[in-house]
């Protein structure tokens, strides 16, 4: 079973929880001033790291909320998890390290 | 509530809960802050605690939720002063009387049954009385609140009740063996 840290709530089952995919994409400001591809880029294009990646989770079946976390793609490993508004916290080398193990 | 089954047994023990009004409350800290004042409370209870008045009972679900339990003798009042608490503030007080329906447990077997529902710990040391929480209570939605070392409500959607009872009652058939 895979625990989950909600900012709110500490330790839950995971499937407690929805995934909302990557985390930190900035909406345009001006939508109608991009062009079709970088509104394309804004909509579609994700990253795909195999490593460490932010996404937004969200604690649908307990307290409701949106809340980010960064997590390892290789071993589903959570380093911390963050409210929401956070810019994304550096992780330190020893960590990112213990999360890949 | 008729769709719930009781059964007594010497251990573990399901029980329709009362018959409730409850309204759920949205805001930011002042609109909490106003809700749970009109409500009684000298202040909003920590997160995942409840706080109980005169009839009534306050539960902190969210970061920016309180749910409201009130008995329906008081209820009329305690509506009113909530709505008159929360006038001007950006908040949304909505009622959900008729969508969960309160299941009362008991019994030296309790923790064991609720373990076999939900893999929170619900050990007294981890779980003391007063806290609440939504969780998934086997594959339904639902609140557990701590209302004694060997008691607990659980406030499940009404078409979960009749799957929600049943489960109980088969679950401390296993636990007894």
């Amino acid at each position: 079973m895979l625990l989950i840290r909600c900012p709110y709530c500490g330790d839950r089952a995971e499937i407690e929880y929805a995934n909302a995919g990557e985390a930190h994409i900035v909406r345009p400001a001006d939508p109608m001033a991009v062009s079709d591809e970088e509104w394309a880029q804004y909509l579609y294009m994700r990253d795909n790291p195999k490593g460490l990646i932010a996404e937004r989770w969200r604690h649908s079946h307990g307290c409701g909320r949106f809340f980010n976390a960064i997590r390892d793609t290789r071993t589903d490993r959570f380093v911390m998890t963050y409210e929401m508004g956070q810019p994304r916290p550096t992780i330190d080398s020893e960590a990112a390290a213990e999360a890949a193990r | 509530m008729s769709d719930v089954m009781t059964a007594s047994q010497a251990r573990f023990d399901v029980a329709a809960g009362p018959d409730l009004r409850r309204w759920v409350l949205q805001g930011r800290d002042a609109g909490l802050a106003a809700g749970a004042a009109a409500f009684g409370l000298s202040g909003v209870p920590d997160m995942l605690r409840t706080a109980q008045v005169a009839g009534g009972t306050a539960a902190r679900l969210g970061p920016h939720e309180l749910v409201f339990f009130a008995e329906p003798d008081r209820a009329d009042a305690i509506y009113s002063a909530l709505q008159a608490g929360l006038k001007d503030i950006p908040s949304s007080l909505v009622e959900i009387s008729d969508r969960q329906v309160a299941i009362d447990i008991s019994g030296p077997d309790v923790e064991l049954v609720l373990s076999s529902l939900s893999p929170m710990d619900f050990n007294i040391r981890a779980f003391p009385v007063g806290m609440a929480t939504r969780t998934l209570l086997a594959k339904a939605d639902g609140m557990v609140w701590r209302t004694g070392p060997q008691s607990f409500r659980l406030e499940v959607w009404r078409s979960f009740v009749p799957y929600m009872t049943e489960y109980l009652q088969k679950v401390a058939c296993d636990v007894r063996f």
